[in-house]
């Protein structure tokens, strides 16, 4: 295989690992209000996410600085033409970021109620956005061959907000809304385990009409490679799987099998595109593939080395936090939930 | 202003603005993993309230910190495209490293660490701490590789058929000189940084009568801290100030000043009038100085700037090699000048302190208070002369600014992003600074450590 089809691989499992990640975080983001009713409950649900989101986070920045490195063509084009949608994406997440740190600081009300709602809309936007941009990728977009020589995109903002991309995106938030109840039901006790274990039952259902949708539209219409085929019937049958352990309440298996169906849904993608990166949507015009996106064989040969020894390193410490932080949280275990840190002067 | 000045302008805001946060967070991350090793071998309690006051303010920062580095990763790709292909093949290997070496390490201990205290045992939880420091300074490097690449390009070649650098030695890249003078460089100012914070919350802390089991000995460190820092930062910028001069000449004339050539060059402390090479007003210099900073040798030869504009303009064609002199002039000393107040400072509050007393009188601490804003100012004044005294370059002799610029992203929209940067930016600047002054009224929790089994978590967000 050539070091551009191994790269290929690695940004997809790149990106596999920060849907699969980052992706229940966003999920858990959007329900904060719905499943948690009070302030206990609210604490609770995100202190799940407490020690994880940033390092889930870290999945994205490398999926960036990967692609910079080893595609930049596709950096450059796809970061720049995506202008808009990404300015949005990265607003949401500093919001978030900021948003867990500094809800709980203090007490008051309308403090926390502020950061809450900047938690869920924060963690809409990008659930949605990351589908749509994903979604026209693979459509392809508009492309032209600049005076230098470079493929920039042509398309400008309202191109991308085309049918199939929001089925993309509504595919996405859905999923990952579901994906979130599901890892709840796993990590909380008491009424917040209920909740979520309901809406993973109906957010489940629409999810699933989305996706085969989103995934039909693109057999249709898009391409009918057999690995797409594959992909999207393994997708299919792994979410099924999701909700009848999610309704049996094994929520283990729920979880599991809501990851591995993230991860099929970006691998039928990315066996969509291969062996294009960024495809023109006029058949025939410039477009972006593995081979005239990529860095030299050197530059893929060194990051090649740097990746087989640090991603294994990488998946061992941050499995061994999930171990760490494996026990449930209930509500009752919070101190003081009603009040920050900072609310009392000392002497 | 059309696209290019207002993806500078952006560039400029967004990463002085990330660079506020990042040198606390370096040094503070090392700092608080010293407090909490104190804390676990002598079991002291004074050590765990200082760990953990501490560790709040060093997290509100390392927020910020995270968040707008997440800007930075993709920044490139928005409005640098044509950077980003340029230099893609070097400039990417480095920034993909810092995420996998760094970035994973930093986050995922510092979890650890923020949530571990009631899960982990206590020599696990020290050591958390620990890695996420050395994360903090893995990160470092790489991002000063990759920016010592624009500085002094090498281990590269120039591919005529897809007219882009190409990597040629990833090795040198992350060796070369520039790199390692400008990491023991910032670094040092990071302790600075980091050590004025410390000194100054203890000055508070003494001025208002708190916890002094605490505030003493934080107070002393942090001072001391500062003072060494400050003398590796002196060495090392003075390394620097070599490496920079044979790398990039322009760079030292400009912030001199120096317009003619000159053996025995003086360093000028001080100017009144015009830098544009017509006579200053006033002029206060150290002689010869200037020729011993760049050369070593205090009768170098230190080139002007119209000599250099002349020899550019031959060899890279027509044009203006010249960059901002006043900006270069006075930001080389403002970085300078405000380090060295602040050391200075530290150096007399020492001496007060040298019979096992504290500084006392209102003024004194109040003035101290503010003594964390010195360095803080000095390492954005260090990057912006860095960076502005480079242009018109990005990749110093290679690939101008105004060719890097993303050809499809209009005015229009860098424009608006810029604004909407800089507003959210301000906000959030108000926010983390009211809880850091909050923190510190709060003070130190003096509840006794808790042993043996709780109910609730220690730490819940
Ligand atoms: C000398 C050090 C230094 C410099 C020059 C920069 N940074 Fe930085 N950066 C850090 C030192 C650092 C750090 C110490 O590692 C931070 C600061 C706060 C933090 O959380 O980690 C960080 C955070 C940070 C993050 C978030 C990491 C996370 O989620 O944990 C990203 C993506 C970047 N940076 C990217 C950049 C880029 C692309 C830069 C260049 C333009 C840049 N930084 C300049
Ligand atoms: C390794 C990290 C860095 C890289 C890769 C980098 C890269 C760049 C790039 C691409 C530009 C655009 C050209 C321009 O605007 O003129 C630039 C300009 C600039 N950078 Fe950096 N930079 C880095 C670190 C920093 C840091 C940490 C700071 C300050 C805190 C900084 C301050 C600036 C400033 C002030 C400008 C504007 C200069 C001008 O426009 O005249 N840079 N840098
Ligand atoms: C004491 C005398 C100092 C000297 C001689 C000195 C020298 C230099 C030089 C020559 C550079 C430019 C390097 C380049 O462009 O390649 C630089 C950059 C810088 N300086 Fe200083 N400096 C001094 C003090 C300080 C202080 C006190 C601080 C912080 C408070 C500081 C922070 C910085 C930073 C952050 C940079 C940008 C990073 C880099 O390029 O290394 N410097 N300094």
């Amino acid at each position: 295989m050539s070091f551009n089809s191994v790269w290929f691989i690695l940004i997809a499992v790149l990106w596999i690992g920060y849907f699969i990640l980052e992706g229940f975080d966003f999920g858990v983001g959007i329900l904060l209000k719905v499943v948690a009713k009070n302030q206990a409950e609210r604490r609770a649900v995100l202190t799940t996410l407490g020690p994880l989101w940033d390092g889930n986070e870290v999945w994205l920045l490398v999926a960036g600085g990967a692609t910079f490195a080893a595609f930049p063509e596709w950096y450059a084009t796809l970061f720049s033409g995506f202008y808009l949608p990404l300015f949005l994406i990265l607003v949401s997440l500093i919001v978030r970021g900021v948003a867990f740190e500094y809800r709980s600081k203090y007490g008051k009300a309308q403090w926390r109620n502020r950061w809450d709602n900047a938690i869920v809309v924060a963690s809409f936007i990008p659930a949605l956005l990351w589908g749509v941009a994903f979604a026209n990728i693979v459509r392809g977009v508009p492309l032209e061959k600049s005076a230098t020589g470079a493929i920039e995109y042509a398309g400008g903002f309202f191109n991308l907000l085309n049918p199939y991309a929001l089925i993309g995106g509504l595919t996405t938030l859905s999923l990952f809304v579901t994906h979130g109840a599901f890892f709840l039901a796993l990590k909380t006790e008491g009424d917040i385990r209920v909740r979520a274990n309901a809406i993973g039952i109906k957010m489940g259902l629409v999810t699933a009409v989305l996706a085969v949708v989103f995934l039909g539209w693109t057999l249709a219409a898009l391409t009918s490679k057999a690995s797409v085929v594959t992909g999207s019937l393994i997708v299919v049958v792994s979410w099924l799987a999701a909700l009848a352990a999610n309704y049996k309440g094994r929520e283990g298996w729920a979880f599991l099998f809501s990851a591995i169906t993230t991860a099929f849904v970006v691998i039928t993608l990315f066996f969509g595109l291969y062996p294009n990166v960024m495809p023109n949507i006029t058949a025939g015009g410039p477009g972006l593939d593995i081979f005239n996106a990529s860095s030299t064989q050197y530059t893929l040969k060194v990051m090649t080395v740097v990746a087989a020894v640090m991603t294994p390193l990488v998946l061992i410490y941050q499995g061994w936090t999930y171990w760490v932080f494996r026990k449930r949280i209930n509500p009752n275990q919070i101190a003081k939930p009603e009040s920050g840190v900072l609310d009392s002067l000392s002497a | 202003m059309n696209a290019l000045d207002l993806a500078r302008w952006q560039f400029a805001i967004t990463t002085v603005y990330h660079f506020i946060f990042v040198p606390i967070t370096i040094g503070s991350g090392f700092l608080v993993a010293g407090l909490q090793t104190a804390w676990y071998r002598t079991a002291k309690e004074k050590y765990f309230r200082a760990t953990k006051f501490f560790g709040k303010l060093f997290l509100i920062n390392f927020a910020i910190g995270v968040v707008t580095g997440i800007v930075q990763e993709f920044q490139f790709g928005m409005n640098w495209s044509s950077y980003s292909r340029f230099v893609g093949d070097i400039f990417g290997a480095p920034l993909a490293m810092e995420g996998l070496l760094a970035f994973f390490l930093e986050s995922t201990f510092l979890g650890l660490w923020i949530f571990g205290w009631d899960r982990l045992s206590k020599k696990a939880h020290l050591a958390t701490i620990w890695l996420a420091a050395i994360g903090t300074l893995l990160s470092a490097y790489f991002i000063l590789a990759a920016n010592a690449f624009m500085q002094h390009p090498v281990g590269y070649v120039f591919n005529p058929d897809t007219g882009r650098a190409e990597l040629k030695s990833i090795v040198a890249v992350l060796t070369q000189t520039t790199a390692v003078s400008a990491f023991f460089h910032t670094i040092p100012s990071a302790f600075l940084t980091a050590g004025a914070l410390f000194a100054g919350v203890a000055g508070w802390m003494v001025l208002k009568g708190r916890d002094p089991e605490v505030a003493r000995p934080v107070m002393k460190t942090g001072l001391i801290v500062m003072i060494v820092a400050f003398l590796f930062v002196g060495l090392t910028g003075d390394w620097s100030a070599r490496v920079m001069t044979k790398q990039q000449p322009m760079k030292m004339a400009a912030a001199e000043a120096l317009y003619d050539t000159k053996a025995n060059a003086p360093f000028s402390l001080f100017t009144i009038g015009t830098l544009d090479g017509s006579k200053s007003v006033f002029q206060i210099g150290l002689p010869s100085v200037l020729s011993f900073m760049s050369t070593g040798d205090v009768n170098g030869t230190v080139e002007g700037v119209n000599d250099l504009q002349k020899t550019y303009a031959e060899k890279y064609g027509e044009g203006n090699y010249t960059p901002n002199i006043p900006l270069a002039y006075w930001s080389f000393r403002l970085m300078i000048g405000f380090g060295g107040i602040a050391a200075l400072f530290a150096l007399l509050t020492l001496w007060y302190m040298r019979k096992g007393g504290l500084p006392r009188g209102k003024f004194f601490l109040r003035t101290m208070i503010a003594l964390p804003f010195l360095p803080i100012l000095g390492n954005s004044f260090g990057w912006i002369f860095t960076e502005s005294a480079r242009q018109p370059w990005v990749v110093f002799g290679l690939f101008k600014t105004a060719d890097g610029v993303s050809p499809g992203v209009s005015a229009g929209s860098v424009l608006f992003t810029m604004i909407t940067f800089t507003l959210l930016y301000g906000v959030l600047a108000v926010i983390e600074f009211g809880l850091m002054v909050r923190t510190i009224k709060v003070g130190t929790d003096m509840t006794p450590v808790q042993s043996g089994e709780s109910k609730t978590l220690t730490m819940a967000y």
